[in-house]
């Protein structure tokens, strides 16, 4: 399941916009933007959420000094239905772009397939990641946004959020993909749509496991080892089942949730954020600006996606869950 | 009158007790929670219960849900008393409405002054 | 970690429902929600000529109309948040889930959008109050018929 990159594309630049909730966000210092209007000025939010992605990679083109002429492929996705604020988004930049969807894990998976798209040769710059509006998400798998529901501690705040990162050709001041793990879709049998941390650590768990045994890696061979979206419970849960496969407790310091830290100890929020957005938002900006700074060597990023719809779960289908793994390093 | 508000009080409140409980030991959505007490409200007013409920709690019994339940059914049996079979069909809206009319319309106004916020507090 | 452990972890990590504190605070709000409900009947009682029984028909409009006001100005949702059945149980819930339907496809245009998905959570709750009174009408009308009990 691992994939080798032997040229190491290179993370150049990183474009994050993030929505006025998201003012709130502890690693809202490492954003390029946090927007006050949650519709970005459009008239609704399946607009806004186009116009956030397309603001995310204009900054990422920005910062990475080269116009849309120069950029080869853009892969990225959302989550809403037939992913239109990516595909809108698309058709503004007019780049030639493939619509990924993982759930939650589309931030990497995008990468991941950028990183092979450079690898080939096919592509000196590709654009990739993923986005998520909170209004537009929780209108489509939960309930009108204003509908009075009672979400218990388990639940996760949709966050309203693009990441996208410009991958290039190996750079040594940048920072670099040397392996990859592409998931399998797990499922524990988890049910409950407001309990996905639950549903998604075991997939989490078996990302990171296979990808520390075919690497012949341990832990502790990582500064940072970061999942996107588990959340406070699914990060516990995850810890629970590295402890019970022979991880010793003192090395899961290392391991982070950015969904259980992108609102900090809000308990507005319940059990942390999710979305998208979430983990694009965080890898794409904290990590990656850390990288550069040289705070961290190696790190392990893991996206998780809940492979759900509102229609599986009405059926009463359970709730299919996959990650995926990138490990980036630093000169 | 005093006494009317503390068993409007205390009855409503019993209701909504009984809603989180379907809801939170039953593991029912909001919408099996409102359908199964709408259940409730039509068996309680077949067996003659829920007018000497309205009569002894007020909007302790017609606020809760439980009183649409109770309204539709009234209001088959009026008619059934004295139309026969038929008036089982014709009497079921006779009483009852003003919950799903003022929702109609305050729903259709709401919808041309208000827009959905994300917001937290 | 099989399924079955994995199980087990989830429901030794997972903090259980507060059923205590949930139900008191549904049963708080619900309560003063009702009590307003109270005050609302007797204020057509009072002013408009209605009678302990024909008032709760205005009530529960006006209630609802309140329902309307907090739905759009986003505060019903942080009130369903803390009270849960509270709110969602009185009519004023039904309300909500009306209204905030209505609200919320606004942006799919008045009949597709509006109209098509006004009732998309509370549809139920009229589907269910119709069928249930027209069978308990139904058997008392059969019951009253072979002479087991009275109108």
């Amino acid at each position: 399941m691992v994939i080798i990159f032997p040229s190491k594309p290179s993370l150049l630049a990183g474009g994050v916009v993030a929505g006025p909730l998201e003012d709130r966000s502890t690693f809202k210092q490492y954003f390029d933007t946090v927007y006050d209007d949650e519709r970005w000025q459009m008239d609704t939010n399946e607009q806004g959420h186009r116009k956030m992605v397309e603001e995310a990679c204009e900054f990422v083109m920005k910062k990475g000094g080269i116009t849309t002429a120069e950029v080869d492929y853009l892969l990225g996705g959302d989550l809403v239905n037939q992913m239109t604020p990516t595909n809108f988004a698309a058709r503004e930049l007019a780049i030639p772009f493939i619509g990924l969807f993982s759930a939650c894990a589309t931030s990497v998976s995008a990468v991941i397939v950028a990183s092979l798209l450079t690898e080939l040769g096919a592509a000196n710059y590709s654009i990739a990641g993923a986005s998520s509006q909170h209004n537009a998400i929780e209108r489509q798998f939960r309930y009108p946004i204003n509908y009075g529901a009672q979400k218990p501690q388990t639940a996760q705040w949709t966050v309203t959020a693009a990441g996208y990162a410009l991958v290039g050709k190996h750079r040594e001041d940048a920072p670099s993909i040397e392996a990859a793990t592409i998931g399998k879709v797990i499922d524990y049998g988890m049910d409950d749509p407001f309990h996905m941390g639950a549903a998604m650590a075991p997939a989490a768990f078996q990302t990171i496991k296979s990808h520390l045994d075919e690497r012949k890696q341990e832990i502790y061979h990582y500064d940072l080892i970061l999942t996107g979206d588990l959340g406070q419970l699914g990060l516990k849960l995850l810890k629970g089942m590295l402890v019970e496969s022979g991880i010793k407790n003192e090395e899961l310091t290392l391991l982070r949730d950015a969904g259980a830290e992108f609102y900090g100890q809000d308990e507005s929020f319940q059990s942390g954020a999710s979305g998208a957005g979430c983990s694009a938002a965080v890898f794409f900006s904290y990590v990656m600006q850390e990288l550069r700074a040289g705070t961290y060597k190696r790190v392990l990023l893991v996206a998780t996606g809940a492979l759900l719809s509102p229609l599986s779960f009405q059926q009463k289908e359970t709730i299919p869950c996959t990650a995926h793994a990138i490990e980036i390093t630093m000169k | 009158m005093v006494m009317t508000f503390i068993f409007a009080f205390i009855v409503g409140g019993i209701f909504c007790v009984i809603g989180q409980l379907l809801m939170d030991v039953g593991k029912l959505t909001p919408a099996h929670t409102l359908s199964t007490l709408v259940v409730v409200g039509a068996i309680l007013d077949g067996m003659g219960l829920y007018e000497p409920l309205i009569h002894f709690a007020g909007a302790g019994a017609t606020v809760p849900i439980t009183s649409f339940g109770n309204s539709l059914t009234h209001g088959a049996m009026a008619e059934a008393e004295k139309h026969g079979l038929v008036g089982v069909l014709t009497g079921m809206f006779e009483v009852t409405s003003s919950g799903i009319s003022a929702a109609i319309v305050f729903g259709f106004i709401g919808a041309l002054i208000f827009k959905p916020k994300g917001n937290i507090d | 970690m099989e399924k079955e452990q994995y199980q087990q972890l989830e429901q030794n990590i997972t903090p259980p429902t507060p059923y205590l504190k949930n139900a008191v605070k549904a049963f708080v709000v619900g309560g003063l929600i009702c009590t307003i409900g109270q005050a609302v009947s007797l204020f057509y009682i009072v002013f408009f000529n209605f009678t302990e029984a024909t008032a709760g028909n205005p009530t529960v409009a006006t209630m609802v109309f309140f329902a309307m006001i907090l739905t759009g100005f986003g505060l019903y949702k942080r009130i369903g948040q803390f009270a849960g059945a509270g709110s969602a149980v009185p009519v004023t819930g039904f309300g909500n889930a009306v209204i905030s339907a209505a609200i919320e496809h606004r942006s799919e245009g008045l009949v597709l959008g509006v109209g098509g998905n006004l009732f998309k959570l509370a549809g139920s709750v009229v589907l269910f109050g119709v069928v249930s009174a027209f069978f308990v009408a139904l058997i008392k009308y059969i019951l009253v018929t072979i002479g087991v009990v009275s109108w």
